[in-house]
């Protein structure tokens, strides 16, 4: 296990290492322009331009630059300083961290509630009516485009709700942090999770019919059977454990691509998050906070996976870490 | 009365494709203590006529009865046949190695046998298991009732599996090729130790297989099954002295061991006909020697045959030719009658 934790960490050092210097290939290999006279404002003169140009480094080799700004994150933990605003990178992620993680946590117990067991239900019953609806839900929630879900949602559960039918029931306004009104973070969102989920629940659906469908079919199913265990014990005990494994996988995956940002969601809800940060960061040609972000998203893509490989160990006795 | 007695079992299952008559008119009987071998080559509804009279079958249309213990077991509720299954119908299969859950422990598997069929707490029920799987040979059984299935070799694994299905002495095993998956060393231990247990507990058995070595080792009596028919019944002394049937008779020189003494090892010739097809006349008449036009006319029903009483075969020539072989060499006319049982290893359908 000891041995296990230290390879990952040495892996996910490698990983960022190498992603952070892409990320400073790829933003000066794509022209971006006067960077300095952008950040000064229009009617800068030549001097304060030349200034700023200095004082953010980019004055610099590439590769100096992109030095520094490993030095500078590891030294000083802060991911660098925010070109427009000063601050350093990390407090800004900091602020947006809650919200994305709010987003993608309730988002996931949702789609777990509503993945797993329409899944169960499809595999135990196959071409059943009930596996017939649960096919149609799936590939309707599949092919919607999650930006259509969340905008259709908008349009006729908050707007037309509260404009046409006056109710009330989605209140208007973005995030309110949890520590500050428990029952306002969670009202605020209930249509951010509901677009979310949808989508992931259709996913998951799939995988755990598809997944149980497999076990069922297995010869330790009959075995149980055989020896005259209940239905349910078969099912959950036997079936539904042994069907774990490839959507904890998946699990694991989604979680960490969702925590480095659900860029349109949070676009199309105004969340002040990771997604929308980095974003925002892109458009104004904000190096170090588009690099702290992908830092972000690649570092929990990195971690869960390492997560999902620890829990397939805990889950299956034949997988040893090694 | 016979523990077990099935009647006219049919299994039809309906496919996209068509009707598929897995079994068709399948008959038997077993008393305590008794072994009955079911022999047939793959797709001959052996293992399909026993999984469906203990309801591991979904989904065919069944007709029939399968009175265990005074029980139909064709007409009894899933809660009945749960009561039944693992306390007096125990099963092993084929392949141990995907038998047993991969993911819990041996000890706990065979204890959840147990549990499900009386109230015995935990500790009492991996006790049970831990001396179960001392009973059917495991050395060092505390050790390996706490392991994973996959840290046992094949032939331990099915020495559990018996374990599992012992647990609460069953009136009757059914053991769907026991051995098949197994190597000729383990093959023999693992038949053993179900002699031994029938012995000790009069537990009925039913041995399916399609390796006429084992069924002459173990069985006393035999149902010959094709194409979902069974095509010959007897003692086992009597199958392999005098079998009947041509086809049975065809089985018996293509086993190696037999064939030693004939010039060659003989195959039948072609391939058992589609399931999906009614059969009109006898199933085995494309491939059988002494076909004549009469056997595609009807199905031949099961017929007394042979000297040796409740000796039957499904076979035109019972009614007017008993004992035809002797003019044809038939292998089975050859064998010296007392070895038969001697026969052990890896004959093979």
């Amino acid at each position: 296990m000891f041995s296990f934790v230290v390879r990952r960490v040495i892996y996910l050092v490698i990983v960022l290492l190498i992603l952070s210097f892409l990320t400073y290939l790829l933003f000066f290999g794509g022209n971006p322009g006067n960077i300095a006279a952008q950040v000064v404002g229009r009617n800068a003169t030549a001097a304060q331009i030349a200034n700023t140009r200095i004082r953010l480094g980019l004055n610099h080799s590439l590769l100096y630059q992109w030095w520094h700004y490993v030095t500078q994150a590891v030294f000083h933990g802060n991911l660098g300083t925010d070109f427009q605003n000063q601050e350093p990178v990390i407090t800004e992620i900091k602020q947006a961290l809650p919200v994305t993680a709010s987003l993608t946590i309730g988002g996931a117990i949702l789609w777990m509630l509503l993945g797993i067991p329409i899944g169960i239900q499809s595999a135990t019953k196959p071409r059943s009516i009930r596996d017939r609806l649960s096919t149609i839900f799936a590939l309707t929630f599949l092919s919607i485009p999650s930006f259509v879900l969340g905008l259709v949602m908008l349009y006729f559960l908050f707007f037309d709700l509260t404009d046409h039918a006056h109710l009330h029931w989605f209140p208007s306004g973005t995030y309110v942090p949890i520590t500050q009104n428990v029952g306002q973070w969670f009202v605020h969102m209930i249509l951010p999770w509901i677009s979310i989920a949808l989508v992931s629940a259709a996913v998951y659906t799939r995988l755990m019919r598809a997944s149980l469908l497999d076990v069922l079919g297995e010869d330790y199913i009959r075995t149980a059977r055989a020896k005259g265990l209940p239905r349910r014990t078969v099912l959950f005990k036997h079936g539904v454990r042994a069907a774990l494994s490839p959507i904890v996988t998946q699990f694991g995956l989604d979680i960490g691509t969702l925590l480095g940002g659900a860029v349109i969601t949070e676009q199309v809800f105004s969340l002040q998050g990771i997604g929308k940060l980095s974003l925002t960061s892109l458009f104004s040609k904000n190096l170090p906070v588009v690099s702290g972000t992908i830092l972000l998203g690649a570092a929990f893509i990195v971690i869960f996976n390492a997560i999902v490989d620890v829990l397939y160990a805990v889950l299956d006795p034949r997988v040893r870490l090694s | 009365m016979p523990l077990f007695e099935v009647q006219d079992l049919r299994v039809t299952f309906h496919t996209d494709d068509g009707d598929v008559r897995a079994v068709q008119g399948m008959s038997f009987s077993l008393d305590r203590g008794e072994t009955l071998g079911i022999v047939g080559e793959s797709g001959s509804g052996k293992s399909v006529s026993t999984q469906t009279v203990v309801g591991l079958v979904n989904g065919a249309e069944v007709s029939g009865s399968a009175v265990f213990d005074g029980v139909d077991l064709l007409q009894a509720s899933e809660k009945t046949m749960r009561g039944l299954r693992g306390e007096s119908i125990s099963m092993i299969f084929q392949d141990p190695l995907t038998s047993l859950h991969p993911l819990y422990k041996v000890g706990d598997q065979i204890a959840e046998a147990v549990k499900a069929h009386r109230k015995i707490s935990r500790s009492d029920a991996r006790a049970r298991a831990v001396q179960l799987l001392r009973d059917v040979g495991i050395p060092n059984p505390e050790g390996r009732a706490r392991e994973y299935p996959h840290k046992f070799s094949g032939g331990m694994r099915q020495r559990a599996m018996i374990a599992m299905a012992l647990a609460l002495e069953p009136k009757m095993l059914i053991a769907d090729e026991p051995t098949t998956a197994l190597d000729v060393t383990v093959q023999a231990q693992i038949l053993d130790l179900i002699e031994r247990l029938r012995t000790e507990h009069q537990t009925a058995v039913i041995l399916i297989t399609h390796d006429m070595g084992v069924v002459a080792e173990v069985a006393d009596k035999v149902v010959v099954m094709y194409a979902g028919r069974p095509v010959e019944v007897a003692d086992t002394r009597s199958l392999f002295t005098e079998p009947h049937h041509p086809y049975t008779q065809g089985l018996l020189r293509s086993i190696p061991a037999f064939a030693a003494r004939l010039d060659k090892l003989e195959a039948i010739p072609g391939a058992p006909p589609s399931l999906m097809v009614e059969q009109t006349g006898c199933p085995f008449a494309p491939r059988c020697p002494h076909v004549v036009t009469a056997c595609t006319t009807s199905v031949p029903p099961l017929e007394p045959a042979g000297s040796a009483p409740g000796h039957l075969s499904a076979c035109i020539r019972s009614r007017h030719a008993v004992g035809v072989d002797a003019t044809d060499g038939s292998a089975g006319q050859s064998a010296p009658s007392g070895e038969s049982t001697s026969w052990k290893g890896s004959a093979s359908v």
